[in-house]
């Protein structure tokens, strides 16, 4: 089958977003960095190359699914790396030793003493 | 030109799915492993994507949303895990 | 009231899912979304009401484009940060406040919040954000709030009050 231009665009500038994110998970320091970046680039990255699918397919079955797609990943994409940034700070993974500063300390540590 | 830009897409991903799995082998903490599982799931549904571009079959889309669906519901079970809390909490 | 409009919502992701309107189809997808609405009504918003105000509607249209402006601006940011050789990052945990109310627009809030300008959302406790920031600018929690919150919250307002 052939690729029209349009979704062959977005779908090259969505793995382009995904190799970078994916990077930024191996060079950035400390958990909570390397979360942001990937989640951020992977799910944009991964986004784009489903609308270039539902571009590709038009409405029919692949195209809404696609969308349908899109949507999920969208939706729980964050919900799923706020998840793990909560977990990770709970069980006590420190921050990068360049970090500014830091609010959430104290609000950990006393819902520490409670449990 | 159409199978140079699959194969193009597929080698983007395999690159991108070894930098994963360079994390999750050599990842000092465990929140580093669980994140880059997370990550793995995103781009599975990017591989069917590519897949179902490849081929033209549309349950490959059908994996996608599947997939999507429960690689979320891992991460999460993932995290509580870490969170030192049960599932029925 | 509340069980019936899920009850259709999930009718609707049903047809779209399977993309046919064969009389077995919608017959099993009927039955599915009563069952899925009677066991799982109680995740679903109380006032089913305001999902029918076409303000509500319009603003969301709106957010739409703009969420993703903002979102593609973030990652070029951050595609930036992680391919210099230095990785400009002054990263930190901030606390800004939020004056949304209810669930569903928190939500919304926290998930805006994680995929747009270098900022993951970590903890909501009460009114309190607490929001990972890979690039602390400012120290002051005024112009924290301005920076992260102000621009999502304009339009999210309108869209759950």
């Amino acid at each position: 089958m052939t690729i029209d231009p349009i979704p062959m665009v977005f779908i090259t500038v969505g793995l382009l977003f995904d190799l970078l994110g994916c990077i930024g998970l191996v060079r950035l320091p400390d958990v909570y960095n390397r979360a942001q970046a990937a989640t951020k680039c992977v799910t944009l990255g991964t986004c784009l190359v489903l609308i270039g699918v539902a571009a590709q397919f038009g409405v029919s079955a692949l195209g809404i699914k696609a969308l349908l797609c899109m949507i999920f990943v969208l939706f729980t994409s964050p919900v799923g790396a706020h998840a793990i940034v909560r977990g990770a700070y709970r069980s006590g993974v420190k921050m990068w030793g360049g970090s500014v500063v830091d609010a959430y300390a104290d609000v950990a540590a006393s819902e520490q003493e409670k449990s | 030109m159409i199978p140079g830009f699959i194969s193009f897409g597929v080698a983007v991903l395999l690159a991108s799915a070894f930098l994963c799995l360079f994390r999750i082998s050599r990842g000092p903490t465990p929140p580093d492993r669980t994140v880059a599982i997370d990550i793995l799931g995103t781009l599975v549904v990017g591989f069917c994507c590519v897949l179902c571009l490849a081929t033209g079959l549309d349950f490959f889309m059908n994996i996608a949303i599947a997939w999507a669906l429960i690689s979320f519901i891992g991460t999460i079970a993932l995290a509580k895990h870490l969170e030192g809390r049960h599932f029925d909490d | 009231m509340k069980q019936l409009l899920s009850c259709v919502l999930t009718l609707m992701l049903w047809l779209l899912l399977t993309w046919s309107l064969a009389p077995s189809d919608i017959a099993a997808g009927v039955f599915f979304s009563i069952v899925i609405a009677v066991v799982l009504s109680d995740i679903y918003p109380d006032n089913p009401q305001a999902a029918f105000e076409p303000r509500r509607w319009f603003w969301a249209a709106v957010y739409v484009p703009y969420f993703f402006y903002y979102m593609v601006r973030a990652n070029l940011d951050v595609a930036y940060r992680v391919v210099h050789p230095d990785m400009p990052i002054r990263p930190g945990i901030v606390k800004v406040r939020t004056t949304l109310k209810g669930d569903l627009g928190r939500t919304a809030l926290a998930n805006s919040i994680t995929l747009t300008p270098g900022t993951l959302s970590v903890d909501i406790i009460d009114d309190c954000l607490y929001v990972h920031w890979i690039n602390v600018s400012t120290l002051d929690a005024e112009e924290q709030t301005m920076l992260i919150v102000e621009k999502f919250e304009r339009i999210l307002k309108k869209i759950f009050r």
